[in-house]
């Protein structure tokens, strides 16, 4: 799929240098196309299709699942959900992309429990993150995993909607390309 | 219920002075408590601003520890400061067992001297009659001092009232967070900050001699551990590993740390030997260890694990980590222990999914009774001479949650009092409490 964006990537921009090319080698027409002249540079330059997570492009463009950068869990559990399988994919696809794009992976937990148990805890989620996205392209040194436990709740509140929003792993990008 | 409002004496040191107030709630002692009455003192010293009011220290040592049941100011009558002066009847009918009275003679220049008499109201007999040399500014620690041998005298075990507590405070200040770790008297008198951060701080433990404490910062980003001097202030970096660096506990003879620690890649417990820094491994498991205690005898390490699925107390041998063995078997979340100083029985966080209280356990016969009553308690620690135990918990004051510490008295192994006194500070959340051990005489 990555290989056949990108030929056609290249095709496209092949038959675009062939067309100038012809401009030079061919006597000016006396009543030039204004179509073509008017061809505005987005087309040009385009921006690669949305679901191209090799591209910094895409990074932090709305739409893109690579601005989706938090997974939650379930109470005392570190296993990712199901859902959170294509999110991962692509923050992998970016990395293996991207050999100088360096991530860290916060682990979190809800404050139930104690906050020792909770470190590990949140270090457990912040590892299961780490190796699913490691086994999905991207490579061990760009990925590192710090636990805050429950020391820096994303909500400040005592029921389970907001204990929800804290079992998490923010996925940050240190540096991005 | 009794309520005291106490504002901060100015403390002298490097540190820096709280500027926070205190609110001690005390409830009414139990069935078991030994009821007596302290008669204020006279204060016939020339300097004429009293300093410290001693009887009143005294009064609310003797009432917070739980094991004394005082008689009120307001029914205290007669008030005799020499034993030749007690009308040992108007006690009786007061049903009082005993009376503490005394004088405060001497000036700030000199020094001060305190005369205290303690008398069993029924016999007559004179228990204790001492005098106790203060220098000015430190009539205070004389009355915790004072306090503490009326609790021996009657209890037959030390009191308590001259440790100090550890804990960290959470601040707002301005758009940041303020995390400090603060060393305050057992009576929540005299905060000092020892550390102050805009990241979190946690898992403060004394060193034996009550000098150190070792503590978790995440000042450097990730978290790492720290031993810090409290006199000097001078603190070291102790461990800074990749991953997590947590719960230190001192050895009992001071010279180790546990922790925990996950630089191979898993949560695991290690032993460090302070002076060479060398560690040594006594956990293997891909399950979470964390959370060491030491037996008091230093032989075993009791530690939480969740190797069988949720967290529960495990035990290892200290120096060599050989034969892990559960302890806890009652109950799905087990967590944190901490000796009590007998080695009788421990306390930790027992909970479910939405509960978390704190139990004791019996190591004789396996018993597990919870003594705090939730959602949300941890972090306890059990007074040096293990009469009380000390925890973090949450109340909500008009919608909003604040941290709070709490203590409960232990009456010996089987029970354990049925309400708790708090310490709530004014502002900001307060949490991680530890007991420091028996403080070395400095006054």
């Amino acid at each position: 799929m990555k290989n056949l964006t990108r030929l056609i990537l290249l095709a496209a921009v092949a038959a675009i240098l062939a067309a100038c090319g012809g401009t030079q080698t061919q006597p000016e027409p006396a009543d030039p196309e204004p179509v073509q002249r008017d061809r505005p540079p987005v087309e040009a330059n385009p921006l690669p299709p949305i679901d191209d997570h090799t591209k910094k492009e895409n990074l932090n463009r709305e739409g893109s699942l690579l601005t989706r950068r938090i997974i939650y869990f379930d109470f005392d559990q570190s296993r990712v959900k199901p859902e959170y399988q294509d999110v991962l994919n692509a923050h992998a696809t970016y990395l293996g992309a991207n050999a100088g794009a360096r991530v860290t992976l916060e682990g979190h937990a809800d404050e139930r429990g104690t906050r020792e148990y909770n470190l590990g805890l949140g270090e457990r989620r912040g590892n299961t993150v780490s190796d699913l996205v490691d086994a999905q392209g991207a490579s061990a040194s760009q990925l590192s995993v710090v636990s805050y436990g429950e020391e820096r709740p994303a909500s400040n509140c005592s029921d389970e909607s907001c204990w929800g929003s804290n079992r998490r792993v923010e996925i940050i990008y240190t540096r991005e390309q | 219920m009794k309520r005291w409002l106490m504002a901060w004496l100015l403390a002298v040191g490097t540190a820096a002075v709280a500027d926070d107030e205190v609110v001690i709630v005390i409830d009414q002692a139990g069935e078991a408590a030994v009821p007596i009455a302290v008669v204020p003192f006279a204060w016939s010293s020339s300097t004429a601003v009293r300093e410290t009011d001693v009887s009143q220290v005294v009064t609310n040592d003797l009432s917070r520890s739980g094991q004394f049941r005082t008689l009120p100011l307001e029914d205290i009558i007669e008030r005799p400061t020499r034993v030749a002066d007690v009308n040992y009847g108007t006690w009786r009918r007061l049903n009082v067992d005993y009376i503490v009275l005394g004088e405060v003679t001497g000036d700030a220049v000199i020094g001060y001297l305190v005369r205290m008499d303690l008398l069993n109201v029924t016999t007559g007999d004179s228990l204790l009659s001492l005098e106790f040399r203060s220098r000015a500014g430190g009539l205070r620690y004389t009355a915790h001092h004072i306090a503490d041998t009326v609790y021996e005298a009657l209890l037959d075990v030390p009191g308590f009232f001259r440790t100090r507590l550890a804990y960290v405070t959470k601040a707002r200040k301005g758009d940041k967070d303020e995390y400090s770790l603060m060393v305050a008297d057992a009576d929540g008198f005299e905060p000092r900050a020892a550390v102050r951060s805009s990241e979190p701080l946690l898992s403060p433990a004394w060193s034996p001699d009550a000098s150190m404490l070792a503590y978790v910062s995440f000042e450097q980003g990730n978290s790492s551990i720290y031993t810090q001097e409290l006199a000097s202030g001078q603190r070291q970096l102790v461990a800074s590993y990749k991953g997590i660096n947590g719960a230190p506990s001192f050895s009992p003879d001071g010279s180790r740390l546990a922790l925990a620690l996950s630089r191979s890649g898993n949560l695991e417990i290690y032993v460090m030997e302070l002076a060479s820094r060398r560690t040594t491994k006594l956990t293997n498991h891909f399950g979470i260890d964390t959370e060491p205690a030491w037996g008091p005898e230093g032989r075993y390490i009791y530690f939480t694990s969740d190797r069988g699925g949720r967290p529960q107390i495990y035990r290892v041998e200290a120096r060599t980590g050989a034969q892990p063995e559960r302890v806890t078997r009652d109950g799905e979340y087990n967590a944190r222990a901490s000796m009590a100083p007998d080695n009788s029985q421990m306390v930790l966080v027992h909970g479910n999914d939405n509960s978390y209280k704190i139990a004791l356990l019996d190591l004789d016969n396996n018993l597990l009774r919870t003594i705090s009553d939730g959602p949300l308690d941890e972090s306890p620690s059990f007074a040096p001479n293990g009469r009380m135990v000390l925890y973090a918990s949450q109340r909500t004051v008009s919608g909003r949650r604040q941290g709070v510490l709490s203590a409960v008295p232990i009456y010996g192994a089987a029970s354990a009092g049925q309400t708790a006194h708090q310490l709530i500070f004014a502002e900001g959340d307060i949490r991680e409490p530890a007991w420091s051990p028996l403080r070395q005489v400095n006054n």
